[in-house]
């Protein structure tokens, strides 16, 4: 398959920013190796353990999955644009919860949470299942981060 | 005049084509079972639902919430749900994986634009039904998500994610016959009476 580049536009947390790259990279691609936000993580590449998500749009998408021209002229926010000094609730959860083991699988349950509580304030375990069950942990402390998950949506209420 | 010497004849006639009528009215258009019609109308059905149970029709028109996936129809993984319109759950929508296009990687997720579920206020759910229940889900406007038989036609013709199962991507098998096959035989069918099996045919 031959490669063409082109110039897109994306805005990356809060940036708008310019890549030279073939318009089928995957953005995962583009988000490490083009604009060095390695934050985001590389799991299986094919959309299984969402290791990789982002948020496109409002949506917590798999970037090993989303092809640049699909995030041509959006909104996109990975784990380092959540916020500049750690104070947003998920952060502040995290850190309290001291969820993470090897933290691999990290950014992407953080990402996702963050999707979760911006339509759905107060969540319940099974909604947070239904939310994060496409975020596998191979340490397996799924049982801190929902509690994570919870605090996080009471750090979310009181503020 | 011929006619006035048999006035009889002439109304038995009318009479006739009458409830002949009558009979055609009260089936909705459809063919009765004693119409030549019927044994082609249901033939042709007997083809189409060969295609409508095949994993790539019925992996997303299922009874519950969670959409099956593969050749052997195993439940999704990950724990995927429906959700209110059909196109997932908060933080799991299915166009997170799902893209435009098919993934060219094996195991990858398939795509298409605004991949998604029956809404659960029209669910259009075949699992589990025998030919003669899939058949009168398939024509009632009721379970088919409001469509007349004309709809159903450009559905099965023209919808992106009906074609899509002729190009499911890597490792999926598509429907027994060919798409143009299917909507042959679909036309056929609703042409012929939109004939369903009777009860004693499950």
């Amino acid at each position: 398959m031959i490669e063409t580049t082109a110039k897109t536009t994306l805005t990356v947390n809060g940036k708008q920013r310019v890549v030279d790259a073939d318009p089928r990279t995957p953005l995962l691609w583009v988000l490490r190796d083009h604009l060095d936000l390695t934050g985001t993580k590389y799991g299986c590449g094919i959309g299984q353990c969402g290791a990789c998500t982002v948020i496109l749009e409002g949506d917590a998408v798999r970037s090993c999955q989303v092809l640049l021209s699909r995030a041509a002229g959006k909104q996109i926010t990975t784990i380092e644009g959540l916020s500049n000094d750690r104070s947003h609730p998920v952060q502040q959860a995290w850190l309290m919860e001291q969820v993470p083991q090897c933290g691999y699988c990290q950014s992407g349950q953080i990402i996702a949470t963050a999707v979760l509580l911006s339509s759905n304030r107060n969540p319940s375990d099974a909604e947070i299942d239904d939310a994060l069950s496409g975020n596998i942990c191979r340490c397996g402390t799924y049982h801190r981060i929902r509690r994570a998950v919870h605090r996080a949506a009471e750090i979310a209420r009181s503020r | 005049m011929g006619w006035t010497k048999y006035p009889c004849r002439v109304a038995i006639v009318i009479v006739a084509s009458g409830l002949g009528f009558s009979s055609i009215c009260n089936s909705g258009g459809r063919a009765s079972a004693q119409s030549p019609d019927h044994e082609r109308s249901l033939r042709a059905f007997s083809i189409v639902a060969s295609v409508l149970t095949s994993p790539r029709c019925m992996n997303c028109h299922i009874a519950g919430d969670s959409p099956l996936q593969g050749d052997s129809s195993l439940v999704h993984t990950m724990n995927v749900k429906r959700g209110p319109d059909g196109r997932g759950t908060p933080a799991m929508r299915c166009t997170n994986c799902h893209q435009d296009e098919n993934s060219q990687q094996p195991h990858g997720p398939p795509g298409r634009p605004d991949w998604r579920l029956p809404p659960p206020d029209k669910r259009m759910a075949w699992q589990g039904l025998n030919i003669r229940d899939l058949c009168r889900t398939l024509r009632d406007p009721a379970m088919n998500g409001g469509r007349s038989t004309a709809q159903l036609i450009e559905h099965v013709r023209q919808d992106r994610l009906v074609n899509w199962g002729w190009d499911p991507g890597l490792g999926r098998s598509v429907p027994p016959i060919s798409h143009d096959a299917f909507v042959a035989h679909f036309i056929e069918w609703v042409q012929s009476g939109a004939a369903c099996p009777e009860d004693s045919q499950k």
